[in-house]
């Protein structure tokens, strides 16, 4: 089993997120003291009884005043059974980037909902930015399940009603599980509640930490973005050349035959070297040093790949999330980060886009705006090795990047990774229904 | 030797820090590294080095010096420059209080009069990525702090207007006097710095471990003589069995009573304690309750 797990929280405003984090953290004892005496001073400060967990998290002047989190931030924390990396995300529409942000890297996402107004439109909207991002699990938290007497019934229904969503957007049913909480009081966060005898399942943290992790890809075809040449040009080193890098997948050994694209040079792979000494192969995560039998014309923006190879194109299809206040027009100049390549690129469509409020399609949109999500095609100025997002959550994501003031616009992912619902191809309605959210996911023209 | 399996959680980190690095060497013209023999920047230090091995590290390190250090750690800071050969800027706040740019605070900690030579220095050598060891664990604030972190022309850092950081893609465009605050060891708590530090034999400054030394109580921590002015009156010079969790201005960097002289045992007492590192030693971050953001926002690590 890993022995580490990265997860991003998402939830609506007041949905109590950060009281849950704050409780995970609190009944883990992951908070000493010093920083305990801080809450309780300032829970005291504001005039409160009890310490306002959410104070052990917000971090910003402007969060703690307003109540309300603002930007991602990320949290540590352990236990004997395993160590987290939590991606705490703002629920507030406005920073649904942050969403994004804190759902690239996650194994599991913890979405929070009110159990007084079960699933609303913001659950299902993070619910599918989850999906579209490749995070293989989900967990929902029926919070403030005191608010509504602890009823079994209620929770059921909100339960269900988040499942057929999940499973809709792509989430095998058992990728997908549900527990009732109360962040404020403590009820299964971390311990069992005695309020909740209906309830068999594991507590939030029981279940975060026996959920299995999917491992880094090893057996996926290797991909291998050079990021820096190593030239010593010492005494010692004269004719060293290596191609400094991380593996983003699968598994190299000495001796395999490689390609270099976009050249498509080949050549086999003579040692892998690290400061500790050579190694036999080198899987995916770790950084290493490939030396070549051939002395070839490779820099940084190279991809070095073997097996099934990538597709070496200049015009791809992309589904992206912007998330910039400018908005994307068709025709817009961009700089396209891929890998350690940054190329210029050219939006060539904006085939539809999903609207984020209306949880709805549009096909042919004369724009994209802050926080939509939308199909493209892109032409690059240079031809670029991509792979589907959806086979690879490495080398099938890119930045859109503003090449004026160097901001980043949007999060790409190669292809379109959401599965195709049968029945529905599109959807103009404004409503909130379940069924409305299933556009997001239908395939272009 | 043959390495198939999963990383372990320290490999994981350090893989992801020698990455950060590259990148940085790949993108950037001119990055620089914030040493200031402390353990964060040591770890720093030796991660950039296997991170280009067997090339030398390819940017200078610069410290911002307040004149109020610990021999020890000065006297380590520059044994290690030479021990890889590396260029090493100072940026003194002595000079800047003794020809007027800056004024000694009544308080006497000289923490927070490091921004104004940072950014001088910054812009004097037109830096445009600097290094730091800063880590998410350390701080409610720092817990916000992206991995690659833009500052204006002023060196500010503006919480509200963050790039996304996606992925492991980090995006270092900036425009002309901007700059780009970099934290290879955002993911590292600081227990994981302890055990790898523990993995590696890295040497650190000898008072991190358990010595005797000569200390006064002021406002609850164990200050050590100094330079920085103390004791004052009413203020009793005992002699301790001490050591050093963190290594900043000794103006306020306070000692913690300890009997922990090696590695094996400084583990063992950080991962029992109940109080976090800054909590325990820094009187700078006791100013209020958001002093360590107000910092950041003026151009101060």
């Amino acid at each position: 089993m890993s022995d580490l797990l990265r997860l991003a929280t998402a939830g609506s405003v007041d949905d109590g997120k950060s009281t849950l984090v704050g409780r995970l953290l609190y009944d883990t004892k992951s908070v000493l003291a010093d920083t305990l005496d801080a809450v309780h001073r300032a829970s005291a400060d504001r005039g409160l009884t009890t310490p306002d967990l959410s104070l052990l998290v917000d971090g910003l002047r402007s969060e703690r005043e307003q109540g309300i989190t603002i930007d991602v931030a990320y949290r540590y924390f352990a236990t004997p059974k395993r160590s987290f990396v939590l991606a705490d995300t703002p629920g507030h529409v406005q920073y649904t980037r942050n969403t994004v942000t804190g759902a690239s890297t996650a194994q599991l996402g913890v979405l929070l909902v009110d159990a007084r107004k079960g699933v609303v439109e913001q659950t299902r909207r993070h619910a599918a930015v989850l999906a579209l991002l490749g995070v293989p699990r989900l967990v929902l938290a029926v919070n403030k399940i005191d608010l509504v007497d602890y009823d079994e019934v209620t929770f059921s229904r909100i339960a269900k009603e988040f499942t057929a969503h999940a499973t809709a957007l792509g989430f095998p049913e058992d990728a997908v599980v549900e527990i009732p909480v109360s962040a404020l009081a403590g009820d299964n966060v971390v311990e069992r509640s005695d309020k909740t005898p209906w309830y068999s399942g594991p507590t939030l943290l029981e279940h975060l930490e026996t959920v299995p992790v999917e491992p880094d890809p090893h057996d996926a075809p290797f991909r291998f973005p050079v990021q820096y040449v190593i030239r010593p040009r010492t005494a010692e080193y004269p004719d060293y050349r290596g191609y400094a890098g991380q593996v983003a997948a699968g598994t190299v050994r000495v001796g395999d035959e490689i390609t270099v694209l976009p050249s498509g040079l080949r050549s086999t792979v003579e040692k892998i070297d690290t400061a500790d000494g050579p190694l036999e192969e080198a899987a995916a995560g770790q950084s290493v040093t490939l030396l070549l039998a051939h002395d070839l014309d490779i820099a940084r923006g190279d991809l070095i790949a073997s097996g099934d190879a990538p597709k070496v194109t200049d015009e791809f299809e992309a589904t992206v999330c912007w998330l910039a206040e400018k908005a994307l027009t068709p025709g817009a100049r961009v700089l396209v980060k891929h890998g350690t390549r940054t190329v210029q690129a050219i939006v060539t469509e904006l085939r539809n886009r999903f609207d984020e409020q209306k949880l709805a399609s549009t096909e042919s949109p004369g724009s994209l705006g802050l926080n939509e999500i939308g199909q493209v095609s892109v032409r690059t100025a240079e031809p670029v090795p991509v792979d589907d997002y959806s086979r690879n959550r490495r080398t099938g994501a890119f930045l859109v990047i503003d090449a004026s003031d160097g901001s980043t616009l949007a999060a790409g992912l190669v292809g379109a990774p959401l599965p195709e619902l049968d029945g529905v191809d599109s959807c103009t309605g404004g409503g909130n229904s379940a069924q409305d959210s299933h556009a997001l996911v239908s395939p272009g023209p | 030797m043959s390495v198939g399996t999963a990383l372990d959680t320290l490999g994981r980190l350090e893989s992801e820090a020698i990455h950060i690095f590259r990148e940085v060497a790949g993108e950037f013209d001119r990055p620089v590294i914030l040493f200031s023999g402390g353990k964060d920047s040591t770890l720093l230090l030796h991660l950039a080095v296997k991170a280009f091995w067997p090339a030398p590290v390819p940017f200078p390190l610069l410290h911002v010096d307040t004149g109020h250090n610990f021999q020890e750690v000065i006297d380590f800071r520059d044994r290690t420059v030479e021990k890889y050969n590396l260029r090493l800027e100072v940026a003194s706040v002595q000079d800047y209080i003794d020809d007027g740019r800056l004024q000694e605070r009544p308080d006497g900690t000289r923490n927070p009069l490091q921004t104004v030579p940072l950014l001088d220095a910054i812009t004097t050598h037109k830096f445009d990525a600097v290094f730091g060891g800063g880590r998410r664990d350390e701080e409610r604030a720092r817990a916000k702090e992206r991995i690659f972190s833009l500052r204006n022309a002023f060196g500010q850092w503006e919480p509200r207007r963050q790039r996304p950081e996606l992925w492991n893609l980090y995006n270092g465009r900036h425009r002309p006097g901007e700059h780009v605050r970099v934290f290879p060891l955002s993911n590292w708590t600081e227990l994981d710095v302890w055990h790898y530090i523990a993995r590696e034999g890295i040497e650190l400054p000898s008072i991190y471990y358990a010595h005797q030394r000569e200390v006064y109580l002021r406002d609850g921590m164990w200050l050590a003589e100094g330079p920085w002015g103390g004791p004052r009156e009413g203020e009793q010079l005992v002699s301790k069995t001490v050591r050093y969790r963190t290594v900043g201005d000794g103006s306020c960097t306070g000692a913690v009573e300890s009997d922990a002289a090696d590695i094996e045992a400084v583990i063992a007492e950080v991962a029992a304690s109940r109080l976090t590192e800054r909590g325990a030693t820094r009187a700078d971050d006791r100013l209020s309750e958001a002093a360590m953001e107000d910092r950041k926002r003026e151009g101060y690590f």
